[in-house]
């Protein structure tokens, strides 16, 4: 349930950001702004009625969204909506070379694919094999991810080239490049998820070698560092900009995991483990609503705010930091002592194997209200400074 | 220049999914019975996923069940499914639906084994499962 409502949240925000941030490069038409508002509204309405299922504890019990299945039905709708308008924009506009503005198309487009995708195994044929369920099934989710990630990196594009004044950042060869690498990787880079399935070898090895590409990305991290730390000098004042500094400290950290879990040799100590949990959650918070809290900041002004509000906001950045370190390390320890208890000493009782596992999550547990509690103050003060804004207009 | 390398990434996109389609398994597992579908859409609506992996998938509260019937045994798996236990809770479920979550459980069960053992690993880092002859 945690899970589907992050995806909520995550996508919700991705589009979100998305769409006013479009809007801002060039106007929607009247109709594509009906189309997207339709959409808003069945989602939303979709998002309701699937709480009150697991409210009533109706599931349809697959992971990711384990809400009753035919509430697939309104998010299709919904999303066919978003896409004619998006795209009917999308055509329009003259000036496509700025790369946010491909990455937000293809994140659209791929989070369209891959949810029909996980939802294939309505058809019997997927299901006569379980490894093939099993494979369809996570490949669609693993795709997903790097799909809102367009949408969600595109936004963070945008922002620094906003903030920055300089165009180029969004169009030169080099960003073009890491845009191919990021989507060959959203497109093949799902098999570590999968790697301990009896599937056909060649669809662990293809998705090695494709993972492998990562460490460019890992590379350039490292080059850029120096150009970062002044970039960081200059504009570290600006609040938006530290969310997004902070969510690139994270994709750091949680690509250098990544990496070591593609690896089938290791993956086979951390598959199974926290350490899943800690990569998903350190992108879904550290990175991905890094992002938005940041974007829907610059989006409401508050930079040019003085005063409480803004000294509130850093608070909650800050108490949302720490606690996510925390968080994540607590995360990583319970994950290598339950691989190391299981899969080393190959204890077999499950409750054994957990005893010491306990301790570790119950920092987790403690550091996650840590984590809720900043970014719910981040919220409050947008909330507070969405108020204002509507008095003043 | 650009629009042209995209369409191929994509055109391999498409060819790639198809194929994994087909032959991502061999398909020497047999077909699931009636009992087996019922088990799992048993399994389904009581979301037992949220609480245990099949294949490390899953949720991390209760143990990997992919080999559960061949290592514990099915008295086992059924006692535990009906009656719970202090951390497994009872979902009051009827003697058939715990049957069918048991023949849809060997069924998964002899699709493979979910813990890899050092022996598969290559050199280069990947694993050779070479439990079936491909
Ligand atoms: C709230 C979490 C939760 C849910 C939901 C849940 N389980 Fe469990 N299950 C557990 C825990 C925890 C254990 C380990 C209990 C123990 O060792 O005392 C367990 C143990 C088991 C075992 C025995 C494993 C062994 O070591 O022999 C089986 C079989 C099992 N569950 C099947 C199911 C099935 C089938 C469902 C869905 C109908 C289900 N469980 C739903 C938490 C859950």
């Amino acid at each position: 349930m945690h899970v589907s409502s992050a995806l909520f949240w995550i996508v919700s925000g991705a589009v979100g950001c998305l769409i006013v941030n479009s809007n801002k490069t060039m106007t929607f038409s009247s109709t594509n702004i009906s189309l997207i508002k339709s959409f808003m509204i069945i989602w939303i309405i979709t998002i309701v009625v699937v709480f009150i299922f697991y409210s009533l504890k109706q599931y349809g019990g697959r992971e990711y969204w384990e809400f009753p299945p035919v509430l697939s039905i309104p998010i299709v709708i919904a999303w066919i909506l978003l896409m004619i308008g998006y795209y009917r924009h999308w055509l329009s506009i003259k000036n496509k070379k700025p790369l946010y503005i491909i990455m937000w198309g293809t994140g659209i487009l791929f989070f369209f694919i891959t949810f029909l995708e996980q939802n294939l195994w309505h058809i019997d044929w997927f299901r006569e094999s379980y490894l093939r369920e099993i494979t369809v099934q996570w490949k669609a989710n693993g795709s997903m991810v790097g799909a809102w990630n367009q949408m969600i990196y595109g936004t963070s594009l945008y922002m620094m080239v906003r903030i920055s004044g300089n165009k180029q950042i969004a169009q030169n060869k080099s960003v073009y490049f890491f845009y191919f690498l990021s989507l060959s990787n959203l497109m093949f880079n799902w098999g570590h998820h999968i790697y301990n399935v009896p599937t056909a070898g060649w669809v662990r090895h293809v998705s090695y070698a494709i993972s492998m590409t990562e460490w460019l990305f890992f590379i350039s991290m490292i080059r850029s560092f120096k150009g970062k730390l002044s970039e960081y000098r200059r504009l570290k004042n600006l609040t938006t900009y530290r969310f997004i500094i902070a969510s690139e400290l994270w994709l750091f950290f949680n690509l250098t995991l990544a990496i070591m879990m593609s690896i089938p040799a290791i993956n086979m100590y951390t598959h199974g483990t926290h350490i899943t949990v800690a990569h998903a959650m350190g992108t879904t918070i550290g990175i991905n609503s890094m992002i938005l809290l940041g974007a829907i900041g610059y989006l409401l002004g508050i930079d040019d705010t003085y005063g409480r509000i803004k000294r509130f906001v850093q608070y909650g950045f800050y108490i949302s930091q720490i606690s996510l370190i925390i968080f994540w390390i607590s995360l990583i320890v319970a994950g290598i002592l339950k691989g190391y208890r299981g899969r080393v000493l190959n204890i077999d009782s499950f409750q054994e194997i957990m005893s010491p596992v306990i301790g570790a999550l119950k920092i987790f547990s403690i550091s996650g209200i840590g984590v809720l509690a900043g970014m719910a103050l981040i919220s409050i003060c947008y909330l507070q400074l969405l108020r204002k804004k509507k008095k003043i207009l | 220049m650009f629009l042209r390398i995209w369409i191929v990434l994509f055109i391999i996109f498409i060819s790639y999914t198809i194929g994994l389609y087909m032959f991502c398994d061999d398909g020497t597992i047999l077909k699931p019975d009636e009992n087996i579908i019922a088990g799992r859409n048993t399994w389904q609506e009581k979301n037992c996923q949220s609480c245990h992996q099949l294949y490390g998938l899953g949720g991390y509260m209760g143990p990997d069940l992919t080999n559960i019937i061949s290592t514990k045994g099915v008295n086992r798996a059924k006692t535990f499914i009906k009656y719970g236990t202090g951390k497994m809770p009872d979902m009051s479920l009827s003697d058939e639906e715990v049957n069918n979550l048991i023949a849809y459980l060997s069924w998964i069960d002899n699709t493979g084994k979910s813990e890899i053992t050092p022996d598969k690993i290559h050199w280069t880092g990947t694993y050779i499962i070479k439990e079936k002859a491909w």
